[in-house]
């Protein structure tokens, strides 16, 4: 007993070193995996509010851009609107049933107050959390394109794991004829994700539009992505299918984050399903 | 509170604001940021049993990876340098035992001051983007990674030295 106590005071040193070292490990296998890091990120209330103040000043910067994209956003919601009120006295008007209609997606704007791209696995940073109704796992997007899916929540600030990751997939289909991908990141270049698990029935070409699946309860339908910048084939298969991302993952300020109201509903049906 | 802790204090605190405001936002190349925080391993007074250094470098990686979402990547690395500076330092002096009660980083001559630093600074950016690909096919990355990052950050660590360190 006396050997064993003299030999842990003698290597204190060595023990408290590795004691802290297991720790740090830990801390980055659980990081690495998506639903386990839930110790150390940065939707907390001071790494949060630094990141907000940080925020503020570069906001000024990016804020020339920005307000070109809402300008050319309500450019385009304005031609929307335009097209239905053309009516033409030949056509029979159709009145939507308010008593049948109802809301399938709820829309949060945040705006970005930390973002990240050169890293294998980036997280942004929104400056809204569950005070103002954010849950993890829904997705968050801008006029532009997809963005991410939120991670970590505090009160005030939630983390976005960005599509720019090494370890998550989202659901998306080509456009022209509706086959079904999935979308991943070789951590290369922030401007480019890769298309897995595309069928080689579906014909592409350069330049090939990509939009979400809405196969996941996550991103809703037809949300664009980006288009296909390059592609080979091999053993008939698709390899290295490129897409350049509609989105400059460098300079988001505002984001949408999409909340489906049918979740539980779904997620409970397929469970029970599944038990059956 | 001694003069040595108040400094030590900070030190730690402007060392992990000047790392989140200025240098994670640099983008040299695209994607080259220097750690300068690891200065505080070199500035912290040389000792033989220091668990205050060994405690202060978690916590110090910890913070930096608070607001990276980095998991416990620099934690673990700057915990590693911090317990083996000691060796290194013996091993770059050529030396069984060190004289720690007048030895400071600034009585280093120039050629082995800057051969302790470049190894810990190695040491640690291997680890950092080691643990951050956590694969072998990443090999080359992280070695490339690992090289330009060194530069940079010895580039700084060599600035701040010559103009901080004369007091």
């Amino acid at each position: 007993m006396q050997q064993i106590l003299s030999f842990f005071f003698k290597n204190k040193n060595t023990l408290l070193f590795l004691l802290l070292e297991l720790i740090a490990i830990i801390f980055t296998i659980q990081s690495h995996s998506f639903h386990k890091s839930k110790f150390v990120n940065s939707a907390n209330f001071i790494t949060g509010g630094i990141y907000n103040r940080i925020n503020n000043v570069k906001e000024f910067i990016l804020l020339k851009k920005e307000n070109i994209r809402l300008a050319q956003e309500n450019v385009e919601l304005k031609n929307l609107l335009n097209l239905q009120g053309i009516s033409d006295s030949t056509s029979s008007t159709t009145v939507i049933d308010t008593i049948n209609f109802y809301q399938k997606y709820s829309y949060l704007a945040a705006k970005v107050i930390n973002n990240e791209f050169r890293k294998s696995n980036n997280y942004l940073t929104l400056n809204k959390g569950s005070s103002s109704g954010v849950k993890s796992d829904l997705g968050v997007i801008n006029s532009k394109g997809i963005i991410g899916i939120t991670k970590s929540i505090s009160k005030r600030y939630a983390t976005v794991l960005s599509v720019l990751n090494v370890n998550y997939q989202i659901n998306v289909k080509l456009v022209k004829s509706h086959h079904f991908g999935s979308l991943s990141w070789d951590s290369k270049d922030y401007k480019t994700v890769q298309l897995l698990y595309l069928p080689i029935q579906a014909s592409i070409k350069v330049g090939d539009t990509i939009i979400t699946g809405g196969k996941s309860t996550i991103f809703p339908e037809g949300i664009p992505v980006g288009t296909i910048k390059s592609f080979n084939t091999n053993n008939n298969n698709y390899e290295n299918i490129n897409v350049t991302l509609f989105n400059d993952m460098s300079a988001i300020s505002y984001v949408e984050i999409i909340d489906n109201i049918d979740k539980t509903q779904i997620k409970n049906l397929e469970e029970k399903s599944s038990h059956e | 509170m001694n003069r040595e802790s108040i400094n030590t204090t900070i030190l730690f605190i402007s060392l992990v604001l000047l790392q989140i405001i200025v240098l994670n936002n640099i983008n040299f190349l695209g994607y080259i940021n220097p750690f300068l925080y690891i200065l505080f391993i070199f500035y912290y007074p040389i000792r033989k049993i220091d668990y205050n250094l060994i405690f202060l470098s978690f916590f110090l990686g910890l913070s930096i990876d608070y607001f990276l979402n980095t998991g416990g990547i620099n934690a673990a690395a700057t915990l590693f340098i911090a317990y083996i500076r000691i060796p290194v330092l013996k091993a770059v002096m050529g030396k069984r035992e060190l004289d720690y009660s007048s030895l400071t980083i600034d009585k280093l001559i120039f050629g082995r001051k800057y051969t302790y630093i470049l190894i810990l600074t190695v040491i640690h950016h291997f680890i950092v983007f080691g643990l951050e690909y956590f694969k072998w096919s990443s090999f080359g990355i992280i070695l490339q990674k690992t090289l330009l990052t060194t530069i940079f950050t010895m580039i700084l660590v060599l600035v701040s030295f010559t103009f901080v360190s004369k007091k």
